[in-house]
């Protein structure tokens, strides 16, 4: 039986205001506990809620991003039900009136983008760190009222590396939009997978599962390829997949069933009488339009039309510092081709690891001028990449200046290339002579000996095409 | 009429305990509540939109500004329990 998977997503991203979504409390970045809270956020009795104008902001931005439709009017609803972590009893909610619904990302089609505040957080281990007594948990109402938007998708998406892609690429949305700085680690973006199983071409859809709060790309894909696999293994033994909500324990592998009360699901949505209806006018709405820059997925577009590799475009495009410096020495740059320059930024972003190069010394006006050098004949690529612009990154200065100082100028071909690679030969009898006989890969040997007599400085195509001649091939 | 299950699953979901006689008048009361509704569905309400909201207004924001928060011993001061800097609470399906 040829099963194919079907996935929708559920994302919930923490909005990057200053305060929290109906009170002016400030949000929290790992305060102590309890002191980033008011009546309002602890839900204590008579204390009413005011909407941040800015949650509605950053919403409307992502709905631009996302292409959806704006709702003009849309209302909270109260979502019923009991939990430590949530101190009113409800969570303040979207439900049937969103602030956005339909849009796209990449292949992915969205259902609806909607405002909501986030819960407290429930502690089993205090900040002693020792566990605590069996039975209590510590709730820590900092993060309780933080704004998240939730973006929930069709189910579009048939493979667990391709919810990884396209959770990357949604998380760089957002962080490029400027609406969250989404580290996962902290819990800024968290994930929950709706997964099921249906004969290939039967356009129908199986009985679902939903994976519950993954907080890391790796654990979404994992965590997906996980639940595939017990599904499979259920059909095709003939069994059934039960509906049900899962936890992916990403140490383990194994998924646990949560426990499921019945009325889980039964959150009695109603509207929400303590706050008034959000009607978007058309000044709202331009001035998101405005804050929206140039989105990854518009720009790995446009790099890939530049000729750069999808690998380059897309790295480029999920880093902004990257995109900006590579932009920079693609203007500074005087006839190299784009794909030529995303290479050596691409050598930069290696370099440099997690920094971003404007941490460098490197001016983009530099790495245009070494390019042109490497294109011109100037500095072998070798030298060019290992002694230049290792030193541009930590000195910066002029390219051509630096290729003179470190003595790492290309060598012509002329008679000093000549006599190197006619050493190389004599040195390295046998490659020659296999080399003669049809083995293509002999020359290695050679070549590495030219390269080292020339400390790098000879260029790897003018070695070969004089090693052939020599050797009268 | 709303039978005895019904009732008793509202009141889990509100986490109320009724008696047996509590049981029985809210099945009565409840139900008549739903029967009044179904006496204004029986109107033509098609052209009409919605109430969310008894004041007719819209878009009341707050700029977003940080205030000062509470101290914690302000705010833990009306907790039941408190351990660690927080609200204890029974760790959920313990």
């Amino acid at each position: 039986m040829n099963l194919q998977p079907t996935i929708g997503l559920e994302i919930h991203v923490q909005l990057d205001t200053r305060t929290k979504m109906f009170c002016a409390c400030e949000l929290s970045f790992g305060e102590p506990p309890n002191t980033r809270t008011c009546p309002v956020c602890l839900g204590l009795p008579g204390a009413l809620p005011v909407l941040n104008a800015q949650s509605i902001h950053f919403g409307l931005m992502i709905g631009h991003a996302l292409g959806c439709e704006l709702a003009p009017q849309s209302i909270f609803h109260r979502k019923n039900y009991f939990y430590p972590d949530l101190p009113k009893g409800f969570q303040i909610s979207q439900y049937d009136a969103p602030l956005c619904r339909g849009g796209s990302l990449g292949d992915v089609r969205i259902d609806r983008v909607h405002l909501e505040e986030d819960a407290a957080k429930l502690n089993h281990v205090g900040v002693s760190g020792r566990i605590h007594g069996a039975g209590s948990s510590i709730v820590d109402f900092n993060r309780g009222g933080t704004p998240l938007v939730e973006v929930v998708t069709e189910p579009d998406l048939h493979d667990a590396e391709e919810a990884r892609v396209w959770l990357a690429l949604l998380a760089a949305t957002m962080r490029q939009l400027g609406v969250s700085d989404v580290r996962m680690a902290e819990g800024s973006l968290r994930c929950d997978a709706n997964v099921s199983l249906a004969p290939a071409g039967s356009g129908e859809l199986g009985v679902k599962t939903e994976l519950k709060n993954m907080n890391s790309f790796s654990f979404v894909k994992r965590g997906i390829e996980a639940e595939i696999a017990r599904q499979r293994a259920l059909l095709e033994s003939g069994a059934e997949v039960v509906q049900q909500t899962l936890h992916f324990d990403p140490r383990s592998g194994n998924l646990t069933s949560l426990r499921s009360k019945e009325e889980a699901h039964d959150y009695r949505y109603f509207p929400e009488p303590d706050l008034v209806p959000i009607a978007i006018d058309e000044e709202m709405v331009q001035r998101a339009r405005e804050a929206v820059g140039e989105l990854p997925a518009t720009r790995i577009a446009r790099y890939e039309h530049l000729g750069l590799s999808a690998e380059h475009a897309h790295q480029f495009a999920f880093r902004p510092a990257l995109g900006s410096f590579f932009e920079a020495v693609l203007s500074a740059a005087d006839g190299a081709s784009p794909r030529e320059l995303a290479t050596w930024t691409a050598h930069v972003a290696a370099a440099l690891g997690e920094r971003d190069p404007d941490a460098s010394a490197l001016e983009p006006a530099a790495l245009a001028a070494l390019v042109a050098l490497v294109g011109a004949g100037r500095v072998a690529a070798g030298p060019a990449r290992t002694v230049v612009l290792a030193r541009l990154l930590s000195q910066g200065g002029d390219p051509a200046r630096i290729v003179e100082q470190e003595g790492v100028g290309a060598l012509d071909d002329d008679a000093g290339l000549a006599d190197a690679v006619a050493a190389a030969i004599a040195e390295h009898p046998d490659a020659a002579e296999r080399l003669r006989a049809g083995n293509a890969k002999a020359i290695g040997p050679i070549v590495g000996h030219v390269m080292r007599a020339t400390k790098g400085r000879a260029d790897g195509g003018e070695v070969t095409r004089l090693v052939h001649e020599r050797l009268g091939l | 009429m709303l039978d005895r299950d019904q009732v008793l699953h509202v009141a889990r979901l509100a986490r109320l305990e009724l008696t047996h006689d509590e049981v029985e008048r809210m099945s009565r009361e409840l139900s008549a509540v739903l029967d009044h509704i179904e006496t204004i569905s029986e109107l033509d309400l098609e052209s009409v939109a919605p109430t969310s909201h008894v004041i007719e207004i819209a878009n009341a924001l707050r700029a977003d500004e940080p205030r000062p928060s509470l101290s914690r011993e302000v705010a833990l001061a009306g907790a039941p329990a408190v351990a660690e800097e927080g609200f204890e609470v029974p760790t959920p399906g313990s």
